[in-house]
């Protein structure tokens, strides 16, 4: 499923919005999500998941391909932790 | 860092802000996005989202585990898991700001 196809299905089950409000609905959790943890905050949605930011030290990478040594910086990676209703739910385990 | 958290409440907040809908009508559409997300995901189908991520559902197998405490082994039974992989645009948004 896409982002435009999630949007259509939202839509479906909202017969009382134009599309294009679906659009900006779906867009906004997402951007609201990425300017949080671009804050270096964390969003915790209880019974989805976690998302955090996590701090990487710089490290001395190799090119696979010639070996050579190559300096990769510090960096923040985005990282996202299963919550434990979308983790059963995902096992057939109810929820 | 500033080391916040942020829930459901302010995922609402942003969509009453955008949209012309009540807070109650906003937090349902919260919720609906994200159950639309969970009940795809249980039927084995992957959800990108383009400049933000894809989440797919991986199949693990059985494998032998142990039970740090005790040492005791126990079988770790078949199951699937969770993977989010975030996009380049999200990475990048998040290193701009990193130091």
């Amino acid at each position: 499923m896409t982002k435009s196809e999630l949007v259509a299905r939202i839509a479906e089950m909202n017969p009382q919005l134009y599309q294009r409000d679906v659009e900006r609905i779906v867009s906004t959790i997402f951007e609201e999500i990425t300017g949080a943890l671009s804050r270096g905050d964390r969003v915790e949605l209880r019974g989805f998941g976690a998302f955090s930011v996590k701090a990487r030290n710089a490290r001395v990478g190799r090119n696979p391909r010639t070996g050579a040594s190559v300096e990769v910086d510090a960096k923040a990676v985005p990282f996202f932790k299963t919550g434990k209703q979308l983790r059963d739910l995902i096992n057939d385990r109810g929820a | 860092m500033s080391g916040n958290t942020v829930t459901r409440a302010q995922l609402t907040e942003a969509v009453y802000q955008e949209v012309g809908l009540s807070r109650h009508e906003s937090a349902d559409l919260v919720e609906s996005v994200l159950l639309e997300i969970s009940t795809t995901l249980a039927q084995g189908e992957m959800v990108k989202i383009s400049s933000f991520g894809s989440f797919s559902v991986r199949q693990k197998g059985q494998r032998i585990g142990r039970n740090p405490k005790t040492g005791e082994e126990v079988p770790i039974l078949p199951r699937r898991v969770l993977v989010f992989r975030p996009s380049h645009v999200l990475k990048n948004k998040i290193n701009t700001n990193f130091k």
